[in-house]
């Protein structure tokens, strides 16, 4: 079954179309991720999705309800985590997770265990009874990914969720996030602009870009797009007879020498080191090094999008500083 | 349509929230004593025309200062879903599977509570400047008039609120709002002192019922009858709640 259903959904502020046509189907227990730069429409695409907005055209479904003639339903059925935290800070951490807890309607006993367990799950027992004001930025994100969690919903939206935390909390939130996916079989929608994260995380990854997806696909495949592995061999002797040889190979996609470098493009690298290192024996050229690199999404990124996520990043930011001087500022969220 | 329990929820936060301000009840306590003491002082040897002798200046004063205290609460009061917007909560609120009604009549309950505290509070700080309650009954119809006052001035912010998108505005709404309601209700002299055309806009002012009904109750001196003002207030309080909750129900949230 599909948790997420979306059919050329829209949404336009004015003259500027923050979603396109969007359509995809995201199943019932996986983890997928919405990748691209800032501006690119994940934020707007989430809270139509979250009934936070309501779509200019085109219709979208959670967990089975529509996104506007549903809106209670859907908003019974997931959990999310804003890209900036939405805490009281004068309440403590307990408080706001009681709050949440009644908001959706659970009892007394059922919302005092689950909320225990949700601060266990966090790790966050502990500080339960300190105002938020006082918790870090890490803990407060995770308080957040706890509350988002007490009515046990089918499907949880992460807004950017390591959007500013060190690098040791955020492999923390990872792990949680995992962890989660897996053993409670939680439907998660993630967008993030860290392509590790997107990489380390996501089951499927959607690269997004000026409000439509660019390209959809497991990081994997993604990455085979680009022709696999790249093996980088520095050899030393009769380096034409090599090349020679290594046209005849069928599976090097792509070869190329470069000050005594060879850079050639394959699919599992790490299994044809052997054979590559026997051909060049045989060949009598002597391996200084080998060095194998995986392409990265920020490859895939550059291949879908003709750029970098930090070139876009820039141009967005021209693109909004252009948009204020004419137009009032707004806030597309 | 109407859910109790996030009513009462939402309550609770807006009542945890005041009292854990604690700096913020004595501030919002200054204000309403230094006009008492100081306009009350002041002029407490001055004729003030239309205050009789035997109603001291001040007496007359602390009906007018105790709707000032709740107009200003209550509009802020109105007007604290900015903050909650500035601050991230308000999404918290607007993605939780209850109608939009409840989520306005929890703030409204919530609002109002603390502009009633407040309102007492300033009652018990004008008791050291020579005011006298009563009796029960007075007290019970000024309590009335101080619940209209709130609501009314709570939906009214709620209706800014809803047509703002940040903090911005607010300075403009004190200025050109909340002060202008504030002079022309006749909260610290009597209207009838006023030239013709500025009776006229004093009329129109909302508070100048619940002033006066206020006056009526607690000192019973009362220029346009308490029948009049209960009538007035209340239906400024029904149709200001409506019109908040409504362009608050229409405004998008994220």
């Amino acid at each position: 079954m599909d948790d997420i259903r979306v059919e050329q959904l829209t949404k336009k502020f004015g003259d500027f179309t923050a979603v396109d046509r969007l359509s995809f189907a995201v199943p019932s227990g996986e983890l997928f991720g919405l990748l691209g730069p800032n501006g690119a429409g994940k934020t707007t695409t989430i809270n139509m999705l979250a009934t936070l907005l309501k779509p200019t055209s085109g219709s979208a479904e959670v967990a089975g309800f529509d996104v506007t003639a549903k809106r209670d339903d859907v908003r019974r059925s997931i959990g999310i985590v804003f890209q900036e935290p939405a805490l009281d800070s004068q309440l403590t951490g307990r408080e706001n997770l009681e709050f949440h807890a009644m908001m959706y309607g659970m009892g007394r006993e059922d919302r005092r265990k689950r909320i225990d367990e949700v601060l266990g799950l966090v790790e966050l027992t502990e500080k339960a009874r300190v105002q938020v004001q006082n918790y870090s930025g890490g803990m407060k994100r995770r308080l957040e990914i706890a509350r988002g969690l007490i009515h046990h919903p089918k499907v949880l939206f992460l807004d950017e969720p390591t959007l500013g935390l060190d690098a040791q909390t955020r492999r923390h939130i990872w792990d949680y996030i995992k962890k989660l996916n897996r053993d409670k079989g939680v439907t998660i929608i993630l967008t993030t602009h860290y392509m590790e994260e997107a990489d380390f995380l996501c089951g499927r990854v959607a690269i997004m870009d000026h409000g439509t997806f660019a390209a959809l696909d497991t990081p994997e495949k993604l990455k085979d797009v680009l022709g696999g592995d790249v093996v980088s061999l520095e050899v030393e002797g009769n380096i034409g007879a090599l090349e020679a040889e290594f046209r005849t190979l069928d599976w090097i996609k792509k070869a190329k020498l470069h000050e005594g470098i060879f850079s050639l493009t394959m699919e599992r690298g790490d299994r044809r080191i052997p054979e590559l290192v026997s051909v060049a024996q045989k060949a009598g050229v002597a391996v200084n090094s080998v060095n194998l690199r995986k392409p990265s999404l920020e490859d895939v990124f550059l291949y879908f999008t003709g750029k970098t996520i930090r070139e876009h990043e820039a141009s967005q930011a021209d693109r909004n500083r252009a948009m204020m001087m004419v137009h009032r500022p707004r806030r597309g969220r | 349509m109407i859910n109790l329990t996030a009513v009462y929820v939402l309550w609770r936060r807006e009542m945890k929230r005041y009292f854990r301000a604690k700096s913020r009840i004595l501030g919002s306590l200054a204000v309403p004593f230094f006009f008492l003491a100081f306009l009350g002082l002041g002029f407490s040897r001055m004729a003030v025309p239309g205050v009789t002798k035997d109603v001291q200046y001040i007496k007359y004063l602390v009906p007018g200062i105790i709707g000032m205290s709740l107009l200003f609460q209550s509009i802020f009061a109105g007007l604290s879903v900015l903050w909650d917007r500035e601050f991230g909560f308000l999404k918290e609120i607007m993605v939780a599977p209850v109608s939009r009604v409840s989520i306005v009549l929890g703030r409204i309950a919530g609002g109002m509570t603390a502009a009633l505290i407040q309102g007492l509070l300033v009652m018990i700080v004008s008791l050291f400047v020579g005011f006298r309650i009563r009796g029960v009954p007075e007290l019970l119809l000024g309590l009335v008039f101080m619940v209209l006052i709130s609501t009314s001035f709570i939906g009214l912010g709620l209706l800014f609120a809803s047509r703002m998108k940040d903090m911005q505005g607010y300075s403009i709404i004190m200025n050109f709002v909340v002060f202008p309601l504030f002079f022309l209700s006749g909260a610290l002299y009597p209207l009838e002192n006023l030239p013709a055309w500025l009776r006229v806009l004093s009329r129109l002012d909302p508070l100048t019922y619940g002033v006066d009904g206020l006056r009526g109750s607690l000192l019973g001196i009362s220029s346009l009858g308490i029948p009049l003002n209960l009538l007035v207030m209340s239906a400024i309080s029904a149709l200001m709640v409506f019109l908040g909750a409504w362009s608050f129900e229409r405004s998008e949230s994220a």
